[in-house]
């Protein structure tokens, strides 16, 4: 007989990154409701204040929230890489990281210089516990396989965005004089494309071929694609900070074709997979691709079409395309495999022979992915279309904005309580954090 | 010397096809083909943890003098997917494919991440501490016979 929990040692406890994930979809539901409150006008300009408080309620709410925690779950897993003191590590990053997201969104709706500086403060110390634990465990990673290169070129690109933000902040919250506008490209850039993109395919390249059973990314691919993106987007800020537009131009359609390549082999692999059974999750993945392919086609077909270029609609129908669907989507996809898988490990381990412990599919039934599924296009489309036509589409948009996150909090939060009653009853130790 | 690693990685693979054959029957719900592939699934996967265990590790574990360390949670993590299995068989012979379909999901993963260890860290670092004794365990390891589940 095996003690409760021993097999669990490179794991860290089900606390440490469940608080992520039952947190973070009600941070969409947040941004449904902001577009309700403050109607077709939020769909007016990437720039208006309510639009960067809901773009944000996207990145750091919903986004930077599962990415961190799943980093967290997963460095152990994937690069043997150890993180020290987990719960309390999980702590000093979840709460100033939610907190810090709630104020920065305050401060942009209220116009409060107070709120941009407590959001400065939480922020920073919720990115830098972040930023430390992880660079530390990454760079101490006994193999430098593809993904651990992609991972330490994501967290260089988290570290720039996060310091670029910071930057952004002098100006919100001090009054600080700073060139806004190429610093706030720069920030978007380097969180889109320097952190989060290359984070999913550091994720991709492991589990699309093992999860899906698909043949492996090329080798070629994989060893050149983050370190090119990462200095792509390097250059392409140097030339953007001095004013060289041209060449910074063709620097950025490097890093959309380079984007839009990840996404076709994605796709690509995704047709070759030889698991012949249906997976309730491939949708989201196939949708998150078909996004970053789109937003990289549109980028580039508005550099030839001269009134697209500055148009406001163009901007954030990319933003659209880039963060509700290649990130959401990719992202409200794997939470469906973490989260049902941990709660099943972590169970299997307390109850080891003792009982019986329910699959993946008892913890979380298909039938209610699926059915989050159609929520979460139904959001995706309306946006697309309030970007166009925000007069139409606006409340029917937040509406379904709001379902498709607040199913996805309730889906997870199930298979939580599921894991916290059986872990109870079996009287296993219980490591759900407190307001689940 | 990738010795270890290509071979081992590619029983995986093996394990894989195998695996796919056996979820793709009970999704067809033709239940005396699922048992079918079943059977060499759990073969294939026994005898490749059996490889592991009785060859493969033991040297390491003599090289390095640590048996507490990496090899111990793959031992572990071994058991887990064979109670997983065990519990697969026994859904199998009552006939309800649609729970041994949950299991298989759940077994898929497990095995995945328990893969992800082996070729991305045990298995280089076995290569490199066994050098050139790579080539004696490799011959153990096929000198295994297979054998019936467990």
């Amino acid at each position: 007989m095996i003690p409760a929990g021993l097999s669990l040692e490179q794991a860290p406890p089900f606390s440490v990154p469940l608080r992520f994930f039952l947190t973070a979809p009600w941070f969409l539901v947040l941004a449904g409701l902001l577009i309700l409150w403050q109607g077709p006008g939020i769909f007016a300009s990437r720039w208006s204040p309510a639009t960067l408080a809901l773009t944000h309620l996207f990145t750091l709410g919903f986004m930077a929230q599962v990415m961190l925690g799943a980093l967290l779950q997963m460095l152990p897993v994937m690069v043997g890489a150890v993180i020290p003191r987990p719960r309390l590590i999980a702590a000093l990053i979840h709460l100033p990281l939610t907190l810090g997201a709630l104020a920065l969104c305050a401060g942009f709706l209220f116009g409060a210089p107070g709120s941009f500086r407590w959001a400065t403060w939480l922020l920073g110390l919720g990115f830098g516990v972040a930023l430390t634990a992880i660079h530390l465990a990454l760079w101490r990673a006994p193999v430098a396989s593809g993904t651990v290169i992609a991972l330490r070129c994501a967290l260089v690109g988290l570290l720039v965005t996060v310091g670029l933000g910071l930057w952004l902040s002098g100006f919100f919250g001090w009054g600080w004089r700073l060139p806004v506008a190429l610093a706030a490209d720069w920030h978007a850039g380097w969180g889109l494309l320097g952190w989060t993109v290359l984070l999913v395919a550091g994720v991709a390249y492991q589990v699309v071929p093992m999860f899906q059973i698909t043949p492996p990314y090329p080798p070629r691919f994989v060893g050149a694609f983050a370190f090119s993106m990462s200095a792509l987007l390097a250059v392409w800020s140097l030339l953007a900070g001095g004013g060289w537009n041209a060449a910074a131009r063709i620097a950025a359609s490097g890093l959309a074709l380079g984007m839009a390549s990840f996404a076709a082999i994605t796709l690509y692999l995704l047709g070759q997979r030889r698991r012949k059974i249906g997976d309730a999750t491939l949708n989201y993945w196939r949708v998150s691709m078909v996004g970053a392919m789109a937003a990289a086609g549109l980028w580039l077909l508005a550099r030839f079409v001269s009134a697209w270029a500055q148009a406001p609609q163009v901007e954030l129908l990319l933003g659209i395309l880039m963060v509700a669907g290649f990130a959401v989507g990719v992202i409200n996809g794997m939470l469906y495999k973490i989260v049902p898988f941990l709660a099943w490990f972590h169970l299997q381990a307390q109850l080891f022979g003792r009982a019986k412990t329910p699959n993946m599919k008892q913890l979380l039934p298909d039938a209610a992915i699926r059915r989050q599924w159609w929520a979460y296009l139904a959001a995706l489309l309306s946006l697309i279309a309030a970007a166009l036509d925000p007069v139409l589409f606006s409340v029917p948009a937040a509406i379904a904005l709001a379902a498709s996150g607040a199913w996805l909090g309730f889906n997870l939060t199930r298979v939580g309580l599921a894991y916290r009653r059986i872990s109870r009853a079996a009287g296993g130790a219980v490591a759900v954090p407190a307001g689940v | 010397m990738t010795a270890i690693a290509e071979s081992l990685a590619a029983e995986h693979r093996c394990c894989d096809e195998r695996f796919t054959a056996t979820e793709a029957a009970a999704e067809r719900g033709d239940a005396g083909r699922c048992r079918e592939e079943f059977r060499r699934f759990q073969t294939a996967m026994e005898l490749h943890f059996r490889k592991e265990e009785e060859a493969l590790f033991p040297a390491f574990e003599q090289m390095t003098g640590n048996s507490m360390g990496p090899t111990r949670v793959m031992r572990l993590e071994h058991r887990q997917m064979r109670e997983t299995l065990a519990e697969m068989r026994a859904t199998l012979d009552r006939g309800d494919l649609e729970e041994f379909l949950g299991q298989s999901e759940t077994l898929l993963i497990l095995m995945q991440q328990h893969n992800v260890k082996e070729e991305q860290m045990l298995y280089p670092m076995c290569d490199r501490v066994l050098g050139a004794e790579a080539t004696a365990v490799i011959d153990a390891m096929q000198a295994l016979p297979a054998d019936k589940p467990a």
